[in-house]
């Protein structure tokens, strides 16, 4: 019994060996190649090496051709006048990507008051795919002066029209019982994938696959650096002799240099986010910085992290170095997360996510978003975790060179 | 020598971005630069937003290679 137990321990230890043997001459690639007997836990880490690659790579190539490959969904922009009066009643109404001329025969344009009563148009002219020119006529009596102009086809579905109207020279009677007219169009959604319209938002809608996975990205990093400061700071101090001191001290510096590369490449993430966001904020609110909370906080977290290389920097002392960033680290992310995602949840502010709701939760609603959404951030994590360890392998390299020196 | 030109470069590239932004953000004011990204949907604001975050990505991975190949030439 005895000796099968110690055959099989040293079978595996064998086959441990020889997988390490492989990963270290022929590297990561051969070896899976190589060697691709099933239970070895060498093999799969080679292999989660190598597909954790291969997946950032194709996540990221189906975020960036799909970001723009969709169209957004039709919606109804705008009517050319701003008053209805009794009697008949031409306007324009002007649609974004609708399909009025191929939809020329089954189109319809009626006026609805407060959604329960209708009043349809005749249309005059079909001028091109995103405008059609109608004529209504309205009685003298109307229910309510809520109203909305609506368009409807098969192919676009309801494309609704709000924006403030006067309604001029009717007599408002609440509860008034109006004849409604028939529609023959039944088709209420728009046919195929598209991303959401949003009234000012509009194509920059897109900007959620690049601006947002930014800072999901940094967020794991600094959350790896964090990590690696809690862990620099564990070790190191507890031991008695000389040799154990060594190794601890050895482990400080190395949890250290990992926190200090993650962080640094969180912050070009930051940096990113910031950037991407500022063009963004130019073209949807007007300006290219607002004093909004969640954009202060953004700012002040990537000063905090600057301040971090810059204290690093000022310590020779490897291992002070060590223990006083790590320290620092600690009060960073944790400035972070309420900088971040508790302050922004409390006050007001254009940026989305107020008042208890996370950062996209305006979207959250529309799975078609959804479907390049999360992609994105996890193939924009899974880049960022491949930069960190070139980042980490570059530093340790160069850590061993400056060794070699002295 | 080579540090001190390259420290020049630092400056003169430093002195670049600030008059690049300086110049955008003063051709801003006029209408021309909106009515460039307001065309067709604002669809060239996304354009930018994601040619920045490629360069960006690009521009760190150049300064790793820099740095890697110091790093192996003192070898």
């Amino acid at each position: 019994m005895d000796s099968i137990l110690l055959f099989y321990s040293f079978s595996i230890y064998c086959r441990w060996y020889l997988g390490t043997y492989c990963s270290h001459t022929f590297g990561a690639n051969n070896s899976v190649i190589s060697n691709t007997g099933l239970g070895n836990p060498i093999d799969f880490k080679a292999f989660m090496k190598i597909w954790l690659k291969v997946i950032c790579v194709a996540l990221l190539a189906y975020v960036a051709v799909s970001t723009f490959w969709y169209p957004l969904i039709p919606a109804g922009l705008q009517v050319n006048i701003n008053k209805i009066n009794p009697g008949e009643n031409q306007f324009t109404l002007t649609g974004y990507n609708t399909h009025f001329v191929s939809e020329k025969e089954n189109l319809q344009v009626f006026v609805a008051i407060d959604s329960t009563a209708r009043y349809c148009g005749s249309i005059l002219n079909v001028i091109d795919n995103n405008h059609v020119l109608v004529s209504v006529n309205l009685p003298d009596t109307l229910s309510s002066a809520n109203i909305a102009f609506v368009a409807n086809d098969n192919t676009d579905g309801y494309i609704i029209v709000e924006q403030p109207i006067k309604s001029e020279g009717f007599v408002l009677i609440p509860g008034y019982k109006e004849k409604s007219c028939k529609i023959s169009v039944i088709q209420t959604d728009h046919k195929g994938f598209g991303y959401p319209y949003q009234p000012i938002i509009m194509e920059t809608i897109r900007n959620l696959m690049w601006h947002v996975p930014m800072w999901f990205t940094m967020f794991v990093l600094m959350t790896i650096s964090f990590i690696q400061s809690i862990k620099s700071l564990n070790s190191g101090g507890r031991a008695d002799d000389n040799l154990d001191k060594f190794l601890d001290q050895k482990k400080l510096l190395i949890s250290d240099t990992k926190a200090a590369m993650s962080a640094s490449t969180g912050l070009v993430f930051c940096l990113l986010g910031l950037i991407t966001g500022s063009v963004w904020a130019r073209f949807a609110w007007g300006a290219w910085w607002t004093n909004d909370p969640q954009l202060n906080g953004a700012m002040v977290v990537f000063i905090v992290y600057v301040a971090y290389f810059i204290l690093r920097n000022s310590t020779p002392d490897l291992e002070k170095r060590a223990r006083l960033s790590s320290i620092f680290n600690i009060f960073a992310f944790v400035l972070m997360v309420v900088l971040l995602m508790v302050m922004p949840r409390f006050t007001e502010g254009l940026h989305p996510g107020k008042s208890g709701n996370p950062a996209f939760s305006q979207y959250d609603l529309d799975s078609s978003l959804r479907v390049v959404f999360y992609p994105a951030v996890l193939g924009f994590i899974l880049l960022g975790y491949w930069l960190y360890r070139i980042n980490l392998s570059i530093r340790n390299i160069e850590i061993s060179n400056d060794e070699n020196e002295y | 020598m080579k540090f001190q030109m390259m420290k020049m470069n630092i400056k003169q590239l430093i002195l670049c971005a600030i008059l690049a932004i300086s110049s955008i953000s003063s051709f801003a004011q006029s209408s021309g630069l909106e009515e460039f990204f307001y065309a067709s949907g604002k669809i060239r604001v996304v354009i930018v937003v994601a040619s920045i975050v490629m360069t960006g990505l690009l521009i760190y991975v150049f300064t790793l290679d820099r740095r890697l190949k110091k790093s192996t030439k003192k070898k």
